[in-house]
This record gives structure tokens, sequence and C-alpha cells, in this order.
């Protein structure tokens, strides 16, 4: 059965399912009321892609930044990032938006609420990034490294010739995972009034009081980002493929 | 080539379990060796005797905690800056894993061409061809390491070794993870190149090989070179009695 159809089928029963989950609810559904602020709608979501682009960009350099720091060889060096590491990791992202922004960016006079919720958000993946790229250096066998130091490259022609062309083969199926998680964690950027898709579909269910209708295109809203992403992954995932020796 | 190397102490930290160290353990203990004027040296001796410590301190990928090693009366540089630039003169090969997996067999040749002798794409695919012909891997230049046989990938890495015309080249046990068949094609390859005036240090089990290829033996033990010279004195008549029991275990008659 070609991918495509099996797809599809799962897609249907899944749809099916919902469906009679949705029959059974005794529910007013009032979708014009909702039509009428689809603009809104629109303008949350490009903000939404906006700021996770930017924040995915942002947030592959600092994981980049801290991966290195934390196999630097420099035991302050590495406190430093270990440190960074396990605070962002361990404390939720709604708490670091709220001191991040109100406290932090407000005490350096960082008043854009837009860049301060993409650095904040940037901060936040970069933690995770940080451990998946150290992993994946990690995971590079000594031997090569000793390959590349005996033909003569440089500590850094080794990380660019060697080591990084192989690492990104292993790391990008959980650097994927970690883009999408990036994107609906955007999500939580209303709560520093940010304008995004969630923001706007809150507000729009203020107004019409039509809770399904606001928060179902929101829903899709994610899925239309975040599956192109997954795609792209997979493609890249395979062009990248190679036996390993 | 001429090699001195005096008082040669190499130590690593001793694990302890737990990824802790407790002290180190000393792998060379003041080694000391002399050569004449000799094309091939081959070191062997008992497995953890210190032959690929002292082999790795030759190639310039280790630095000693002390001691002196001078090839032609050039001593070695003290500085990782200046061993780089030492290993870029020298080739080296290991038991294993030298090719990078990513690239095919020749971008793993044209690597060092380009990246670290500064020669052009076209420059440095015109170099290999030739070489790439002679030992009958031009078919395979194409190929990952992963759909090469372990026999080609190391004449693929003593190739790569070979082609930034190098002073000389270290090898340490090349064929030690081979299968037997392959085994021979890796060594007829080193035979032929030595043959032609090749230089080589070279750390290898295969006695027999040695023994074909030698000019003179060191015969690594405890950290020590304790017994050396040349190959049919060895052979012939050791006169360290440790020597003959090891000669005695791998010299099949």
């Amino acid at each position: 059965m070609p991918r495509w159809i099996a797809h599809l089928l799962v897609a249907m029963v899944f749809a099916a399912a919902v469906a009679v989950a949705f029959s059974r609810v005794d529910y007013d559904w009032n979708w014009p009321a909702v039509w009428g602020y689809r603009r809104k709608f629109l303008q949350g979501w490009l903000v939404t892609v906006a700021v996770s682009l930017s924040a995915l960009v942002v947030s592959g350099l600092v994981g980049s930044v801290a991966a290195l720091m934390l196999r630097s060889g420099n035991s302050l060096v590495e406190a430093a990032a270990r440190v960074y590491v396990e605070l962002i990791r361990g404390t939720p992202l709604l708490v670091q938006l709220l001191i991040g922004f109100y406290v932090v960016a407000t005490a350096v006079g960082l008043e854009n609420r837009y860049v301060a919720g993409v650095l904040l958000l940037s901060l936040f993946s970069g933690a995770y990034m940080a451990e998946i790229f150290r992993g994946g250096l990690d995971a590079i066998p000594r031997a090569q490294i000793d390959s590349g130091r005996a033909i003569g490259l440089t500590p850094w022609q080794s990380l660019r010739l060697v080591v990084l062309p192989q690492a990104v083969r292993l790391v990008l199926p959980a650097v994927a995972g970690q883009l999408v998680s990036l994107v609906k964690d955007s999500s939580l950027l209303s709560v520093i009034a940010i304008s995004e898709l969630t923001l706007n579909a809150q507000e729009v269910n203020a107004f019409t009081y039509s809770t399904l209708e606001s928060y179902l295109p929101l829903a899709a809203g994610y899925l239309m980002l975040t599956l192109p992403l997954s795609a792209l992954a997979r493609w890249l995932e395979h062009r990248f493929r190679y036996e390993i020796a | 080539m001429n090699l001195v190397v005096t008082d040669l102490v190499q130590r690593f930290p001793a694990p302890a379990g737990g990824g802790r160290t407790a002290g180190s353990v000393t792998v060379l203990d003041r080694l000391s060796l002399a050569t004449g004027e000799i094309g091939t040296l081959v070191l062997v001796g008992p497995s953890g005797g210190g032959k690929s410590t002292l082999l790795r301190i030759l190639a310039g990928l280790d630095m000693p905690a002390a001691g002196d090693v001078a090839f032609d009366g050039e001593p070695l540089p003290r500085d990782e800056e200046g061993l780089r630039c030492y290993r870029r003169t020298v080739g080296t090969v290991f038991q294993a894993y030298n090719l990078f997996p990513h690239l095919t067999a020749m971008e793993n040749l044209l690597l060092p061409l380009v990246h670290v002798h500064g020669l052009t794409e076209a420059g440095a695919r015109a170099r290999v061809q030739a070489p790439l012909e002679r030992f009958r891997l031009a078919e395979h230049a194409h190929k990952r390491p992963a759909e090469l046989s372990g026999g080609q990938k190391q004449r693929i890495a003593i190739l790569r070794a070979l082609v930034v015309q190098p002073r000389r080249l270290f090898l340490d046990e090349p064929t030690s993870a081979l299968d037997p068949e392959m085994r021979a094609e890796v060594l007829e390859m080193i035979a032929e190149l030595r043959a032609e005036g090749r230089q080589f240090v070279l750390v290898t089990h295969e006695m027999a090989f040695a023994r074909r290829v030698a000019d003179e033996i060191a015969f690594v033990a405890d950290g020590r070179v304790t017994c050396g010279g040349s190959t049919e004195a060895f052979f012939g008549r050791p006169a360290d009695p440790r020597v003959r029991a090891f000669l005695a275990t791998t010299l099949v008659p």
C-alpha cells in the first residue's frame, strides 16, 4: 500500500472517532461569530510564525554555544553552561517568561516585548538544544578525531569537516522534535501579552463565548507550522543518511 | 631515516572506577632507542607493553611527559602548534576507523590535500588518480567506507596518508582488525611501498611480515626497549630470554 493511502486511511479513522466524540457533546456551534474574526486569527498566526522562526534560529545559536561550553574542558565554563541548562530545564517556561520579562528585561531596560519574548523562548529551547548537540558531538568516536589530527587538521577544521557533518546526522531527529516543541511553546508568550495566535484565539473566545470554534482553528494553526517542519526534518534525515562503517 | 629516542616517559591517568582517576600509570618508563640509517623500523612486543604509545609520540599525536625524540637529528616539537606542522609532513594509519564515514573514498583522499596542503580540487584529483589505479582502487573511489571491505578501507587509508608525500609513514597494527584474506592485500601494499624506498615505522603482530620488511626491530615491553637491533640478529639469536619466549609463542614454524 502506498504510504499516502496509509496516512489518509489512518487520518479518516481518527477523524471519524473525533466526530463521534463531538456528536455526543451537547454543544451549540456558532462558527459565523468566529468567522468574523478571521483576520485576527491570521494576524496572530503571522506573529507566531515570525516569533517561532526567530526563536528557532536564535535557539540554535544559543544551543551551539552552550554545547561547546559544556565540552570546553574548562571547569568554570562547563559549570556555567551546566547551571544554565539545569536551571532552564528544571523550571516551568511560564515562570521563566514572567520573571524574565517583568523583572530581568525591565531591569536591563529591554522594553520591546517581542524581542524579549524571542530571547526568553530561545534561552529556554537553547538549553534543550545544547544537550542534544552535546550528545551528538560526544557520540563521534575518538578515532575520528585522531584521524583528523593525523592528517594535520586544526581543531576548528576537525570540528567543521569531520565532527559536525557526522553529528548533524545523529541529532537531526531530536532537533526536529525540539523545534516542533518550540513552535508550540511559543503559545505561552501570551502571558507577556505578545499578540500571537494563542492570545488572539483567547480573545476571540472572550468576545464570542465560542470556545471550541476558537480553539480548533488554534490547533490547526500550529499544525500548519509543525507538520511542514517534521516533513523537512524527515527529508533532511534522508539526505544525510549513510551507513556507518 | 635515523631515529634516536632518549629517556622517553609517558604516563596516563589510572582509572579508579566510577569515572574517577587515582594517580597515574607509567606506560613508557625512560625508554631509549637508537637506530642506524634505516628504511623500516618495526616495533613488536606483548600487548600493553607500550608499542602503540611510543608510535603515537613518534607520529606527533601525543606529547611525552619527558624525554626526547629526534628523526635524522631533528628533535620533535614540544608544542601542539609545532606538532601539527610536523604531522603534516608524515602519515599515520591506525588499526581501524581511519576513514571519515560521511565521505566517499575519493573525498577522504582529497580532504587533506585540499584543506591541509592547499591544492585545488582539480589538482588534488589529478594527484590521487594514478595511485588509485596502481592499487586497483579507482573503481571503488565513489563508495562510502561502509561499502568497502576492511582491506579496501585500510588501503585507502594508507593512500590518504601517502598522497600528501610524507617523509615517512607510521602504521599502528594496520592489519589487526582484518580477516586473514584481507591482511595479505594490505601487507602486500606495504611491502611494495617499502621496496620502492618509502620509510616506515610499523607496529605489528605479524612476525613473519616483520621479518620480511624490517631493517631493524625494537622489542618493547614494560615501557622499555628491552632488545633492539638488526632483523637478522633479532630473529637469529636473541639475547633476551623474554624475546625468545615471545618469538616461541608468535612464530609458527
